[in-house]
């Protein structure tokens, strides 16, 4: 296996041309699970067989052992080298032009979120109505990405949105604990993905992960994939304040990528460490060693206690500087997020009228 | 025993019950009224530290306002009794930065003690004065009550750098506001030294934010920030208040103009307290009672 190097200078990597790589589909393993063929009827499935996809890494998910092997060959991670080149890109200066690009780039990445107990169709349908017009008093505000709800808002939220390009995604697999049996878990996927959903928000098994089963979770992220089909884009989260160690975030970004993940995701929000800076750039390195390795682009999402318009611009910053300029775009990057977006607002009105603005002049949600 | 080293004070701003220097890094040099001697350096605040003061006040004003009156009272009372155990600091310092004698010195930070009692004492009366009971024909009990306006900015007194600053910071605070204050340019010293008194007393960060620097250049920002309620313009002269009160217009701020000549060692009366209260006026069902009175 060649070594991989994830820290390497950006000067010295490989740059692949545009379009190559930006293919989503080519996956590669069967699924060999029984319930997967209970459920095989009702889940929507591409025709065509699954191509293997034709890179260098395809022999490392064979076995339980080849992966791990695969895995724990990754390199360690430097957590001080690691925390101290965020801080290091988090010192950027970004002003005028520069800020106003950044801020409606970030609104235009926002997964406008709401997971809560209490949220209801009306909840849903104010929040869908803010993804399409953020700032009703400024109109040459863009859209934000997406709205995120559970699967028995999608349907609600799905509607919201009609007609404006903004995506719906749903949260699925026993969203935030994941501890329910796979049966439930993909029954909970196509019920998200029936109901009209563009995006699945998967959490991944740490209790499995971290018990060193990765083939288990390698299997549980190929048989949402297959659930999700040509329907949706799956994102995989993988709930980095639980995995300890910036170790097992490398391993587990790998793991998801090569599962055949279109997103790769830090946290689901709802434990007390989420985004952070280091474990962001950590998986950016990630997704950058992966297309030059396999030509397959990933998209990242850090979500989770991003609250201001400061925060998500140095983000973008490690974005540009870590994963490249390709990723500047919201296809293949988002902020999972719900208080940000009035930050960003309230800065963006400042930008245009001079005087800084108050949370009385955005909507309360 | 050798000679001590001398030990000077870093003046620093008090914004969220912390003590930070100003983001922009800057300080000037602060020098005493009469010899033109240098006393210290005071940060010199930025439009971005009054930025992050009006946060900070937006953010305390739901516990400030929400807290019962008399426990205001308790809290500003608290202030005067800090204040007096360090009568000796701000006698030093008044003193230098007015170029008074000491004895009047401390004449007039033991009427600073007095004038924050004088408002403790108000915080649970001002209800009865401001608002009340008003007969109305019909069923209902109709009430006025006076409430707070929200995050007040004070430009406080040029020249009286202590009784005049608690003077216009004591009422904001007594009657539930939050502020955000611009010392005085000139003697901003007292101001900041105020801020540690407010700190170790029982007030919430954030409550009284204290920022030092050039007035012509805070005081835009935050009468032009759309998070600031109302803006007290006194210690700004009268080209620039003109020009405050033409931003504060944006959105419909509470304006206190500056007044000439005003005399802070005389008896405040309760001007200033409801100069920053707003009334509610609620009408409410009597219920079983009759118009016009009880039913049993």
């Amino acid at each position: 296996m060649a070594p991989i190097v994830p820290d390497a200078p950006a000067a010295g990597r490989p740059r692949w041309p545009t379009g190559v790589g930006n293919g989503i589909g080519s996956r590669h393993s069967p699924l060999p699970f029984s319930y997967t063929r209970r459920y095989a009827r009702v889940v929507t499935m591409s025709t065509t067989p699954h191509v293997p996809a034709a890179h260098a890494l395809t022999d490392v998910t064979g076995s339980d052992a080849s992966l791990r092997r695969f895995l724990h060959g990754l390199p360690g991670v430097d957590a001080v080298g690691l925390e101290a080149r965020a801080a290091a890109l988090g010192t950027r200066s970004i002003k005028t032009t520069s800020k106003a690009y950044a801020l409606d780039l970030a609104i235009s990445m926002v997964d406008l979120t709401t997971l809560e107990g209490a949220d209801t169709p009306g909840k849903v349908r104010a929040l869908g109505a803010k993804a399409v017009h953020p700032d009703p008093t400024d109109r040459t505000a863009p859209a934000t990405a997406a709205v995120c709800v559970y699967p028995d808002m999608v349907a609600v939220a799905k509607e919201a949105v009609a007609g404006s390009g903004v995506k719906v995604a749903s949260v699925a697999t026993a969203f935030p604990a994941g501890r329910a049996s796979m049966a439930v878990k993909l029954a909970d996927v196509r019920e998200a993905v029936d109901a009209g959903a563009d995006e699945v928000d998967m959490v991944i098994d740490r209790g499995a992960f971290l018990s060193g089963r990765y083939l288990k979770v390698f299997e549980e992220i190929t048989a949402v994939k297959q659930a999700c089909g040509d329907a949706a884009r799956l994102k995989v989260i993988f709930e980095t304040g639980e995995l300890s160690t910036y170790d097992n975030i490398r391993r587990a970004s790998w793991l998801a990528m090569l599962a055949g993940a279109d997103f790769i995701k830090t946290s689901t929000g709802k434990v007390a460490v989420n985004a952070t800076p280091a474990n962001t750039l950590l998986m950016l390195q990630a997704v950058r060693d992966f297309r030059d390795r396999t030509g397959v682009q990933i998209g990242v999402k850090p979500a989770g206690g991003i609250r201001t318009a400061k925060d998500a611009v140095k983000f973008l910053v490690l974005v540009g500087e870590t994963a490249g300029t390709d990723w500047l775009d919201p296809h293949w990057f988002r902020f999972g997020a719900s208080s940000l977006l009035n930050d960003l607002l309230m800065q963006r009105q400042k930008l245009a009228t001079g005087r800084y603005s108050g949370p009385d002049y955005v909507t309360v949600d | 025993m050798s000679e001590r080293l001398s030990v000077f004070k870093t003046y620093k701003l008090y914004v969220g019950g912390k003590f930070p220097r100003s983001e922009s890094g800057r300080v000037y040099e602060v020098t005493g009224s009469k010899d033109e001697n240098w006393l210290a350096n005071a940060p010199l605040s930025s439009r971005k530290d009054a930025r992050d003061a009006v946060v900070a006040a937006r953010k305390a004003f739901g516990g400030w306002s929400g807290a019962t009156a008399y426990n205001r009272g308790q809290v500003l009372y608290r202030v005067a009794e800090m204040l007096e155990g360090r009568r000796s600091q701000f006698t030093r310092e008044v003193a230098d930065a007015e170029g008074l004698s000491k004895a009047k010195a401390a004449a007039l930070v033991d009427l600073t003690v007095d004038r924050w009692v004088w408002y403790a004492g108000w915080t649970d009366k001002i209800a009865q004065i401001a608002g009340g009971a008003n007969p109305v024909a019909g069923p209902f009990f109709n009430l006025s009550t006076p409430e707070p306006t929200g995050v007040v900015a004070v430009l406080a007194p040029q020249e009286s750098s202590l009784l005049g600053l608690v003077s216009v910071l004591a009422p904001v605070i007594a009657t539930g506001n939050t502020a955000v204050v611009v010392a005085s340019e000139r003697s901003p010293l007292p101001a900041l030294s105020l801020g540690e008194v407010l700190a170790t007393s029982d007030v919430p960060g954030g409550v009284v934010n204290v920022l030092s620097g050039r007035t012509a250049e805070i005081a835009p920002t935050l009468a032009s920030h759309m998070d600031v309620n109302a803006v007290d313009l006194t210690g700004a002269d009268p080209a620039l208040a003109t020009e405050l009160e033409i931003a504060a217009a944006d959105n419909l701020k509470r304006v206190l103009r500056p007044r000439t000549g005003e005399d802070f060692a005389a008896t405040p009366g309760t001007e200033r307290l409801t100069a920053f209260l707003e009334t509610k006026t609620v009408w409410h069902t009597t219920g079983s009672l009759g118009a016009s009175g009880s039913s049993y």
